[in-house]
């Protein structure tokens, strides 16, 4: 059979199959935010909303804790935490310090600090 | 016959796009990246093409993971943007050419691609911000698109040498179209960035300029890279390169490099623009 399995890199969880179909009523209820109303259930009533979507109580405890990275171990895919995000008001930046465990300002000095070709900014 | 006139690659990032909403060009944090799509707007208002075929992938607009295509092609004759959920303004319709985008369907079948066929989709800001970057203030209204999409968000993804091969079979299909049409080729996305995960912000200037070089000079090196291996070189998003991959295959034989910008980072992402030329 062929070996499918990706390398391993640290710090990255490879949304793959396996992650997709853990991940499915998720990233459904994600999916869902691109309309307002959706968005404003949620706000209404998390609970409510999570347990419409099937999501498992480990999900729902992550959703709560408001843990990203946990969120991407049980399946998550970031194409839909960006929805996810964006009811909060977190952009990449923002989101990006928190599962890389910095600040808002840590993570885009941790940015600069790669850049290249910006000479007037 | 139609004209392949040239091929541009550009980012896709939201922020660029809010930022031409807010009309932020100029400042200081933009100033550099926006720098380059002057001289390619006087470029496109010279040559006039009239189709602009846009690799493209879709973050979840049009399509969720129950249906998710590994490589689509629209055959519609608009195409609409929505709400994407966290706040990018939605521009009005893109107009399709529904003639061209079923003979490179017909062609692709008869060569053994087989992409998903969609005739009635959503495109999201993969899309709409090169349209918008390219053709402002809505001008992008006079320019026939078709979107065509390649899966990069969920594993597998086509080998970077699929995308190359999808991305000659595509200019081949273009080249043999029996209508007097000129054809830009927009390869968008990219360059490294990792949006997910701890090791969120990664960016690898080094590999990105690699990147732009053998885009030029030897795309078949990219392919060299699995996708996991792009994803530990230039982070988890740095698959996106399938566009460019797809973009330059369409291309037959060698190309001018005639303009060049990078610019890093632009929200969490590596800033590639190119402007390539078919030497005939």
């Amino acid at each position: 059979m062929t070996n499918y399995k990706m390398k391993d890199i640290e710090g990255t969880v490879h949304f793959d199959g396996e992650m997709a179909t853990k991940g499915f009523y998720f990233n459904k209820m994600c999916y869902s935010f691109n309309h307002e109303e959706n968005r404003q259930a949620f706000r209404d009533d998390p609970e409510a909303y999570m347990t419409k979507y099937k999501l498992s109580e480990e999900q729902k405890q992550a959703v709560r804790d408001q843990d990203i990275n946990r969120m991407l171990e049980l399946g998550g895919s970031i194409y839909y935490l960006a929805k996810f995000a964006g009811i909060f008001g977190w952009n990449m930046q923002v989101i990006g310090g928190m599962m890389s465990g910095r600040t808002t300002e840590e993570f885009q000095a941790y940015l600069d600090s790669q850049g290249r070709g910006k000479n007037n900014g | 016959m139609a004209k392949i006139i040239g091929g541009i690659t550009t980012a896709h990032i939201p922020a660029i796009g809010v930022a031409m909403d807010k009309g932020l060009e100029n400042e200081p944090y933009y100033r550099d990246l926006f720098a380059i799509y002057p001289p390619i707007r006087e470029w496109l208002e010279e040559e006039k093409p009239d189709i602009a075929v846009l690799f493209y992938n879709d973050h979840g607009l049009e399509m969720f993971l129950d249906k998710k295509p590994t490589f689509a092609i629209g055959c519609a004759p608009e195409y609409e943007n929505a709400d994407e959920g966290w706040g990018i303004k939605p521009i009005p319709p893109v107009t399709g050419e529904t003639e061209l985008s079923w003979h490179i369907v017909n062609h692709l079948i008869e060569n053994d691609f087989d992409p998903t066929v969609c005739q009635d989709i959503k495109v999201d800001h993969g899309a709409t911000v090169p349209l918008t970057l390219l053709w402002p203030n809505f001008t992008y209204k006079g320019i026939k698109v078709i979107p065509i999409s390649i899966n990069c968000e969920r594993h597998p993804m086509p080998k970077p040498s699929r995308s190359l091969a999808f991305g000659k079979a595509i200019g081949d299909a273009i080249r043999c179209w029996d209508k007097d049409s000129k054809v830009v080729l927009l390869g968008t996305g990219g360059l490294s960035h990792q949006l997910d995960g701890p090791r969120a912000g990664i960016l690898n200037a080094e590999f990105d300029n690699w990147c732009m070089d053998k885009i030029v000079s030897d795309p078949e090196a990219i392919c060299q890279y699995s996708n996991v291996e792009l994803v530990e070189k230039g982070g988890a998003q740095m698959v996106e390169i399938a566009m460019w991959l797809a973009m330059r295959g369409c291309i037959e034989g060698e190309v001018e490099e005639r303009m060049r910008n990078y610019v890093s980072p632009i929200s969490n992402t590596a800033v590639g623009v190119q402007l390539l030329i078919p030497k005939d």
